[in-house]
């Protein structure tokens, strides 16, 4: 957690090593945002809408990679994606708790 | 302020509520209990489910929360109403919460003749009780006898990225002041275990917290099944949760950064002093209801998304940083923290206002979920009906 978040902040980036930032108003896509991480400003430009609490890509991400938010694995990569888009469960998922892979990886079912 | 106005117990602990508390010991005993509380005043009932069919570590789970509840030290007396026939056993029951020394009475409704004379019964026992009960004078309490949960449903983005941390410190200031903290949720942990376990007192209690989390993950194999869709739930996901590791990493945050001293059982009593994991479902009224059983006198729950409900027996507070959600269901929400994403405060503000609730509750104001009458109470199932 940021101890401070600044006045008026479109986004908050949670750790130095993540790959999203978090949209704390609703983007448009042609906007072009500031954010902090560790003290040093970047920008980014939005791609396309990314609802309120949603997540927008701040660096490339490949397909298979693992996604970082709060310094820490979110997910894996189900596609490629490009900075400034949004990134939720269309391309992303999660890792753990994933019956229905273990049941494909040919493990019986019930 | 370092003391609060509590109910001092037999058995030396203290309570923030003083509930006169009318269980079933099965569903059969539901209707009867419900009109008890109908007709006497400050009475609570819990009407459930549960209480017959069910054998071995099911049958003890349901008996463990029914007594857990009444030995809760918010509840000052208990009336038992049995059927006379289910599994669990009434004297069993009332002897497990008169070990703690509070009034305990109980009756079965064959023997009583019937729902009207159960009634009638009842409403004798419960008026006398309520009275014994209201002649108690309360006392000051040190906050270092407080034993408070840390809940969160309902999410969204916010939980993680506000409200959670800013529990998190005021969970810190609780323990720093004496007082015990327990965090349940083992599902929503998963993909966020490894942080907790370095934070674990002993190996030991660090392979106990891996193992309760790789218990859960087999059976959700076993079933087959995509967790997604049940958690994060779909309203976590239009909030923007994608998966149940980002909402576990936000989650954790809300018990703050203190070493885990023991993981507890569903229920187990939750000892004094420091912080404690308690190996629960992360169904909301589930997990408070364990909270409770376990001797939780409050339940601190954030949420983003805006959830009203309660509990039986303890005050559950409500603390949310989305501001659009305050806004529309301010009626339920006990604390704003959403000043904290827009830069209005900051993190230690937000916990201050927390804890400064958490004192105030203690001290015996209501929460909104008290004003509203909310008494949500449900007992976690670990088999089958027979």
């Amino acid at each position: 957690m940021a101890e401070h978040v600044q006045v008026g902040a479109d986004v908050i980036v949670m750790n130095a090593v993540d790959h999203v930032a978090t949209a704390l108003r609703d983007l448009q896509a042609g906007e072009t945002l500031s954010y902090t991480i560790e003290g040093r400003t970047n920008t980014i430009a939005v791609m396309e809408a990314v609802p309120f609490g949603h997540k927008i890509a701040i660096v490339p991400i490949a397909e298979g990679d693992s996604v970082r938010k709060y310094g820490e694995v979110i997910g894996r990569a189900t596609r490629a994606i490009e900075p400034g888009h949004h990134v939720h469960v269309h391309n992303i998922e999660g890792i753990r708790g994933r019956g229905d892979k273990a049941r494909k990886e040919g493990e019986a079912p019930v | 302020m370092k003391t609060f106005k509590g109910y001092a117990r037999a058995n030396g602990d203290f309570g923030i509520r003083n509930h006169l508390l009318i269980i079933p010991t099965v569903i059969c005993a539901n209707q009867v209990c419900s009109r008890i509380e109908q007709m006497v005043p400050d009475t609570v009932a819990i009407p459930h489910q549960h209480g017959c069919s069910q054998i071995g570590a099911d049958k003890d789970r349901t008996f463990d929360v029914l007594a857990g509840t009444g030995r809760n030290p918010n509840v000052g007396a208990v009336l038992i109403v049995s059927l006379g026939c289910e599994v669990v056993d009434p004297q069993a029951l009332a002897d497990a919460i008169r070990e703690t020394g509070k009034p305990v009475e109980w009756f079965d409704i064959q023997s009583a003749g019937g729902s009207i004379k159960a009634i009638q019964h009842g409403v004798e026992l419960a008026r006398r009780m309520r009275a014994e009960l209201d002649r108690a004078e309360k006392v000051d309490v040190p906050f270092s006898k407080l034993r408070i949960g840390v809940k969160c449903g309902g999410s969204d983005a916010t939980s993680g990225l506000a409200s959670n941390p800013a529990l998190g410190v005021a969970a810190d200031a609780i323990i720093a002041d004496g007082g015990a903290v327990v965090i349940g949720e083992t599902t929503e942990i998963i993909g966020a275990e490894h942080l907790l376990a370095e934070r674990c007192v002993t190996p030991d209690v660090s392979s106990k917290l891996y193992s309760i989390v790789e218990r859960f993950e087999r059976e959700v194999e076993r079933a087959g099944a995509d967790m997604r869709g049940g958690n994060p739930s779909p309203g976590n996901i239009a909030g923007g949760l994608s998966t149940i590791e980002e909402k576990s990493l936000g989650c954790i945050s809300k018990c703050g950064t203190a070493p885990i001293r023991a993981v507890i059982e569903y229920a187990e009593q939750i000892p004094n002093g420091g912080l404690y994991f308690m190996d629960s479902p992360g169904n909301d009224i589930e997990c408070v209801s364990g909270m409770a059983a376990g001797g939780a006198h409050l339940v601190c729950f954030t949420t983003g998304r805006g959830t009203p409900t309660g509990s039986a027996v303890v005050p559950v507070i409500k603390i949310t940083a989305n501001a659009q959600m305050y806004r529309r269901m301010e009626d339920n929400m006990d604390v704003d923290v959403s000043g904290l994403l827009t830069g209005a405060f900051d993190l230690r503000e937000a916990g201050r206002r927390i804890e400064r609730e958490i004192r105030e509750v203690a001290d015996g104001k209501l929460t909104k979920a008290e004003i509203l009458g909310h008494r949500e109470f449900s007992i976690n199932r670990i088999g089958p009906s027979l």
